[in-house]
């Protein structure tokens, strides 16, 4: 793979949060995603929907340096993501460049992935002590507060089995803005949860998106909770970008063909 | 021929056995704990490194797996001083049955590492824990468990192969009621109280065992 092509750093003119420069991921022969580009700005909401097999949730998990890729450039703030700079060309990234990078991402996950020997508490803080090498006490302030913020304070010291799925939900996004993220990720958070505590969930997401100036990729099935709080809607088919919008005009009038498609399949569903 | 048990003589021999037995504890204890230390560092070994020495160990372990403990033992013993290590009985044997056993707990400690969801992976990466906070403090905790009836059956193993090592003079259980064999030319009684002693720590330990998991899946929170 020739990379001589893609600049060891974005200029600060044209940086936006991340951007994806001809990505691409496949295993063996079966191509996931196709020279994919996508630029998210700063404090910018994108949901990401689509039929499965579209290679959505791997835009996530590549961002989360959960998956390698095989073409292409991914930078965050500028940086190269899995790539670094050595003797002036961009060369495959050491573990410590991954995890200076991985610091200012986040993640959460659809099976929530707690740690289930800890309490939720102790869940929140062990990022911030073993990682960041915040003093208890103040880990556990931070963590307290998150909790409190996502309504989890009085099952702090709960562990995860004896919490429901949407509350273990609500602690995994309190651990992860615990390491204080600036982009965070979130990859189909409610699909495993039943339908009545979905909206626990959503609220959390919602406070967020209006309180705080993260960065957020959101993979999700939900069109409503989507166009409500999204700044923008990408529409992933085959490991492609098929249509992108604004939330109104994605969902008022789809210009694609498969998007249409796809929202009638979903609305139909409903 | 009869079958004269001698209940004097059985209850005369019971002290030096039971001193014996002492020994056999220590032996089985040390051994173990070589075994469970060289067993998970074979099995991150086997989880980590690169192709070829994780084949190569991969068929050492094999190796050792396949061949008898007490062509082990003697190896060591008796092969070592040629080479110029020169070993003392103790030492020779806790080598060779803390070896042989760590490629058995190798194994249990993989199954048990392998049994904890790949989504405890993804979660420490996400939340940038090194590779080491991720073993030592989220998946090794979570495979203890699964871990702990294997560990429990090689206890056991390991306590009941002990009298190999009277093979090469470590004055353990079998040595004393041999020794005790060949002074009296009894050996209906030694060799009886040694059998009767062997179930009499064998069989709580299984329950001991039982008990340990559920306590430790409790003190988890699992």
């Amino acid at each position: 793979m020739d990379l001589s092509a893609y600049p060891l750093e974005l200029p600060e003119s044209d940086r936006p949060m991340v951007r994806f420069m001809n990505v691409t991921k496949s295993y063996g022969s079966l191509v996931v995603l196709d020279s994919l580009n996508l630029d998210i700005q700063r404090g910018e909401m994108v949901s990401v929907i689509g039929p499965s097999g579209s290679g959505k949730t791997t835009v996530l998990r590549m961002l989360m340096t959960l998956e390698t890729i095989n073409d292409g450039v991914i930078y965050v703030d500028g940086k190269p993501l899995t790539h670094m700079v050595r003797n002036g060309r961009l060369v495959p990234a050491d573990e410590a460049h991954l995890r200076r990078m991985r610091a200012s991402i986040g993640m959460c996950f659809q099976h929530f992935n707690l740690f289930p020997h800890m309490t939720a508490l102790q869940n929140c803080m062990e990022g911030p002590v073993q990682v960041l090498g915040l003093p208890k006490a103040e880990a556990r302030a931070r963590a307290e507060e998150l909790l409190a913020m996502v309504g989890m304070i009085d099952k702090k010291d709960q562990h995860p089995s004896r919490l429901s799925g949407g509350q273990q939900q609500r602690v995994a996004i309190a651990r992860a803005l615990a390491m204080r993220p600036r982009i965070m990720l979130f990859d189909e958070v409610t699909s495993a949860l039943d339908p009545e505590v979905i909206g626990e969930v959503t609220q959390v997401i919602r406070k967020l998106v209006a309180e705080h100036d993260l960065t957020m990729l959101m993979v999700t099935h939900q069109m409503g909770f989507a166009r409500d709080i999204s700044d923008r809607i990408c529409f992933f088919y085959k490991g492609r970008i098929e249509e992108q919008a604004a939330p109104e005009q994605f969902f008022t009038n789809p210009q694609r063909e498969r998007t249409q498609q796809f929202l009638r399949a979903v609305k139909d569903a409903d | 021929m009869t079958f004269d048990w001698n209940w004097e003589f059985a209850i005369e021999i019971l002290p030096r056995l039971l001193r014996a037995t002492i020994n056999t504890l220590i032996a089985a204890g040390v051994g173990y704990g070589i075994a469970m230390i060289l067993g998970l560092v074979f099995a991150l070994a086997l989880r980590s490194s690169g192709r070829l020495p994780r084949t190569l160990l991969r068929e050492v372990l094999e190796f050792i797996r396949s061949t008898p403990l007490v062509v082990q033992i003697f190896f060591i013993f008796y092969v070592g001083p040629q080479v110029g290590i020169t070993l003392s009985p103790w030492v020779a044997g806790m080598i060779a049955i803390g070896l042989h056993y760590s490629a058995y707990l190798a194994e249990v400690y993989r199954a048990g590492i392998e049994a904890v969801p790949r989504g405890q992976w993804e979660s420490c990466r996400a939340l940038n824990l090194t590779t080491r906070d991720s073993y030592v403090r989220i998946i090794l905790p979570q495979a203890l468990p699964h871990a702990v009836p294997g560990m429990g059956n090689y206890l056991v193993g390991i306590f009941k192969d002990t009298p190999m090592l009277s093979v090469i003079g470590v004055t353990e259980l079998m040595q004393a009621a041999n020794s005790i064999g060949s002074e009296t030319y009894r050996f209906l009684e030694p060799y009886t109280l040694v059998g009767l002693i062997f179930l009499a720590l064998s069989l709580p330990t299984a329950g001991l065992v039982r008990l340990g998991e559920r306590r430790l899946r409790r003190k988890l929170g699992l």
